[in-house]
C-alpha cells in the first residue's frame, strides 16, 4: 500500500532561475516545506506578497510526529484556509485518565468552554497535516501566482547582506544561485541554516530516550489520553497511549537513558513490549517506530537582520505538552503581517525586531511549560521522584494534589504582555482579552468571530459608532460592528466587555489585541496602530 | 468547597496558586542535596509547616490524610 508519506506531492522541476544569467532576486524565500514553513508561505502569499518555498525533499515527513494540535493554532490554519479538513480529519478528544503503577489515579475532562468553533484539541497525524498544507500551497500558488514550492531544492550556502541574502542551491541539474530579499528559515531543529551562519542554539539537554510506535489496531480503547506513571509493563519508567485517526494509536514508551538503541528498535522487542501493555490478545500492525531524545533550548534571537528563524529552529521544546509545532504556527502567524508590511513600506524594519520579543517571550513560556511536565514525568534526583509518587498517591485521595500531577499541560498561546507593540488597555474589561492576548472567539450574527477576524487590521466595536474604514498613514482599518443586542449565549459580552458598556477593539491581522477603549476616537486609534506598526512606541503605557 | 475541606477545616481540595511553579520551588530546593539532607530537609520542612498551622485537630487530620486513611476520600 502507497501511504501519503511515500508519494512525492512537488517532486523536483527545472525552474528558469536555474538558466538565468545572474542570480534571481526574490522577495520573500522560505526555507522548509514543513507544516510551519508551509503556513509561513501561504500566509505571505493571502497577503499579496511573493514568496518562494525551497524543500531538498518533495514528500511529507514520515511517521506520524507532532499528534496533537491545539484550539489556536487550528485558529491559524482556519485563518489560512485549511483548518476544515484538519478538523474533518482528526480525531476530537476531551478526555484524559493517570495511571500509577496498576491503578487509575486520577482521570480529567478538558471540558472545553464553550462558544468556540474549535475544540480544545485534535489528534491528526502530521504528515495529514502537511499533506494539507502542501495542497492549499499549491492551490494558492494557482489562484494567484504568488507561491512557488520546489522539490529537490537544497540551499548548501546562506551569505547574508546589508540589503538582503544570497543563496547557493543544489539540485539534481547541479546548483544555482538566487537573491532573497527576506529569508525565513523554517528548516527543522537541525537547522542548516542556524549552522551554516554560526549561531548558538542554547539550553538544557534531557538524558532521556523515548519510543514511539504508531500501531494501527481495531482496539475497543475509548478516544482518551492515557498516561502510565510507572507502569507494570515498563517499570520504572512511564508510557502514553493516544489514539489517531484511521484507527492508528501513538504509543510513547519512556527506555531510560543508558539503552542499545538499535535493539530497542528491532520490531520483534517492540512488539514484546506492546503486547505486554496492549494484553496478548490484541492483534497490531506496527506502521513507524522511532526512538528520540530531545533538548529545551532556543536562539539568543530570533532575527539576524534579513534572516528570520522559526518554529523548531529557533526553538526546541520537549514533546510533553504539544508546544513543539503548536508554537511553531503562533511564530509564522505574528511574522506574516509584519513581513508584509515591511515588504510594502508601511512599516519601519524594527517591526520585525517585535517578532523577536514576542516571539522569545512565547518560547520561554513554552520551555518552562515543556520542562516542567518533563521534570515531573521523569524525575531528576531522589527527592524529585519521592514527591513525583507522593503526589500520585495524594490523587488518588484527596483533590488538592490532582493540579500537582503533571503528564503535560494544554498547549495555550502566549498573551504578549509587555509588547512593545500594545496600546492602552481598559481596566473595566475582561483580562483574557487584553492588549497581546489572542482574540476569544464567540458565537456572533451569522457564525464566529474569528472567521471575520485576521488578515489586516480591524475595529471591533460593540455598540459603538465608527467608520466603516479608516485609513492611517496608508494602512486600512476596516470595522467589524457588532452588539451585544445580539449576543445569545453571552459569550461576546463575557469574553469582550466585562463591566464595560460598550467597546472598540483595534485587532491585530494575527487576530491578537493591539488596544481597547470604552468609546471610539479617531485620535486615539491612530495612536495606537502607529504603536502597533512600530512607528511610534508606547512609553509610559502599562 | 466543603466536601473537599474536612470536619477539622483542613482543606483537602486545590489551595495552591499556580502549582506548577510551586512544585518547581519545591523541587528547586531539594537540588544538589544527597538523600539524607533532603530526608532531613522535609522534616525541617514538616516542622516549620506544622508550627505555622498550630491547630492540633487540622494536624490529626492532615497527619491521617497523608498515611491514606482516615480523613475522608475528596
Amino acid at each position: 500500500m502507497t501511504k501519503i508519506f511515500e508519494t512525492p506531492l512537488y517532486p523536483y522541476v527545472r525552474s528558469s532561475d536555474q538558466d538565468a544569467g545572474r542570480p534571481v532576486r526574490h522577495a520573500v524565500v522560505v526555507l522548509g516545506a514543513g507544516p510551519v514553513g508551509l503556513a509561513t508561505a501561504i500566509d505571505l502569499a493571502q497577503q499579496g506578497i511573493s514568496v518562494l518555498v525551497l524543500d531538498e525533499n518533495d514528500k511529507v515527513s514520515w511517521g506520524s510526529r507532532a499528534i496533537c494540535f491545539a484550539k489556536r493554532p487550528l485558529e491559524i490554519l482556519d485563518r489560512l484556509g485549511c483548518g476544515q479538513k484538519m478538523v474533518d480529519k482528526g480525531v476530537v478528544w476531551n478526555l484524559g485518565k493517570v495511571f500509577f503503577d496498576e491503578r487509575k489515579v486520577y482521570d480529567f475532562n478538558l471540558l472545553p468552554e464553550g462558544g468556540h468553533k474549535r475544540p480544545a484539541f485534535i489528534n491528526l497525524q502530521q504528515y495529514y497535516l502537511e499533506q494539507y498544507l502542501v495542497e492549499r500551497a499549491l492551490e494558492i500558488g494557482r489562484d494567484t501566482g504568488l507561491l512557488e514550492l520546489r522539490g529537490g531544492n537544497r540551499v548548501s550556502a546562506v551569505e547574508p547582506q546589508e540589503d538582503g541574502v544570497k543563496l547557493t542551491v543544489e539540485t539534481p541539474d547541479g546548483p544555482y544561485r538566487i537573491m532573497a530579499d527576506w529569508l525565513i528559515a523554517c528548516d527543522g531543529a537541525g537547522s542548516p541554516t542556524r549552522t551554516m551562519m554560526g549561531l548558538d542554539f542554547q539550553g538544557r539537554i534531557f538524558e532521556d530516550n523515548f519510543l514511539i510506535a504508531d500501531v494501527v489496531m481495531k482496539a475497543d480503547f475509548p478516544t482518551e489520553r492515557w498516561f502510565w506513571f510507572d507502569p507494570p509493563f515498563n517499570k520504572g519508567q512511564s508510557a502514553l497511549l493516544h489514539r489517531q485517526p484511521d484507527d492508528v494509536w501513538r504509543i510513547d514508551l519512556q527506555l531510560g537513558w543508558d539503552i542499545d538503541r538499535e535493539a530497542e528498535k528491532n520490531p520483534a522487542r517492540v512488539r514484546e513490549k506492546l503486547k505486554a501493555m496492549l494484553g496478548e490478545e490484541v492483534e497490531f500492525e506496527l506502521e513507524w517506530v522511532s526512538i528520540y531524545t530531545f533538548q529545551c533550548r532556543r536562539m539568543e534571537k530570533f532575527r539576524h537582520g534579513r534572516v528570520i528563524f522559526a518554529g523548531d529552529a529557533a526553538h526546541q521544546v520537549s514533546p510533553f505538552g504539544a508546544r513543539g509545532a503548536n508554537s511553531g504556527f503562533q511564530d509564522t502567524d505574528n511574522l506574516a503581517w509584519k513581513l508584509k508590511l515591511v515588504v510594502d513600506g508601511t512599516a519601519p524594519e524594527s517591526l520585525l525586531d517585535s517578532y523577536d520579543e514576542e516571539r522569545v517571550f512565547a518560547a520561554d513560556e513554552n520551555i518552562l511549560n515543556s520542562s516542567r511536565s518533563t521534570d515531573f514525568i521523569t524525575p531528576k534526583s531522589h527527592a524529585s521522584r519521592v514527591f513525583r509518587d507522593a503526589v500520585l498517591e495524594l490523587a488518588e485521595h484527596h483533590a488538592f494534589a490532582r493540579p500537582l500531577v503533571n503528564s503535560g499541560r494544554l498547549s495555550l498561546p502566549a498573551t504578549y504582555d509587555g509588547s512593545p507593540l500594545n496600546g492602552p488597555d481598559c481596566a473595566a474589561m475582561p483580562v483574557r482579552t487584553r492588549p497581546g492576548a489572542p482574540a476569544s472567539d464567540a458565537p456572533v450574527a451569522g457564525g464566529w468571530l474569528l472567521d471575520r477576524l485576521g488578515d489586516r487590521f480591524q475595529l471591533v466595536t460593540i455598540d459603538n459608532e465608527a467608520p466603516a474604514t479608516l485609513t492611517i498613514d496608508g494602512i486600512p482599518v476596516e470595522r467589524v460592528a457588532l452588539s451585544a443586542a445580539n449576543d445569545p449565549t453571552g459569550a461576546l459580552a463575557a469574553r469582550y466587555l466585562g463591566e464595560a458598556k460598550s467597546a472598540v477593539y483595534l485587532m491585530r491581522p494575527d487576530q491578537h489585541v493591539a488596544a481597547r477603549w470604552e468609546t471610539f476616537d479617531a485620535g486615539e486609534v491612530t495612536k495606537a496602530l502607529r504603536i502597533a506598526t512600530a512607528r511610534s512606541d508606547n512609553a509610559g503605557r502599562g | 468547597m466543603s466536601e473537599t475541606t474536612h470536619e477539622t477545616g483542613l482543606r483537602l481540595g486545590p489551595n495552591l496558586p499556580a502549582p506548577d511553579g510551586f512544585y518547581a520551588e519545591l523541587i528547586a530546593l531539594h537540588e544538589g542535596l544527597s538523600r539524607e539532607d533532603s530526608e532531613a530537609l522535609n522534616a525541617r520542612l514538616v516542622l516549620v509547616l506544622a508550627n505555622h498551622i498550630g491547630d492540633r485537630e487540622v494536624l490529626r487530620a492532615a497527619f491521617a490524610a497523608a498515611r491514606l486513611q482516615g480523613a475522608p476520600k475528596t
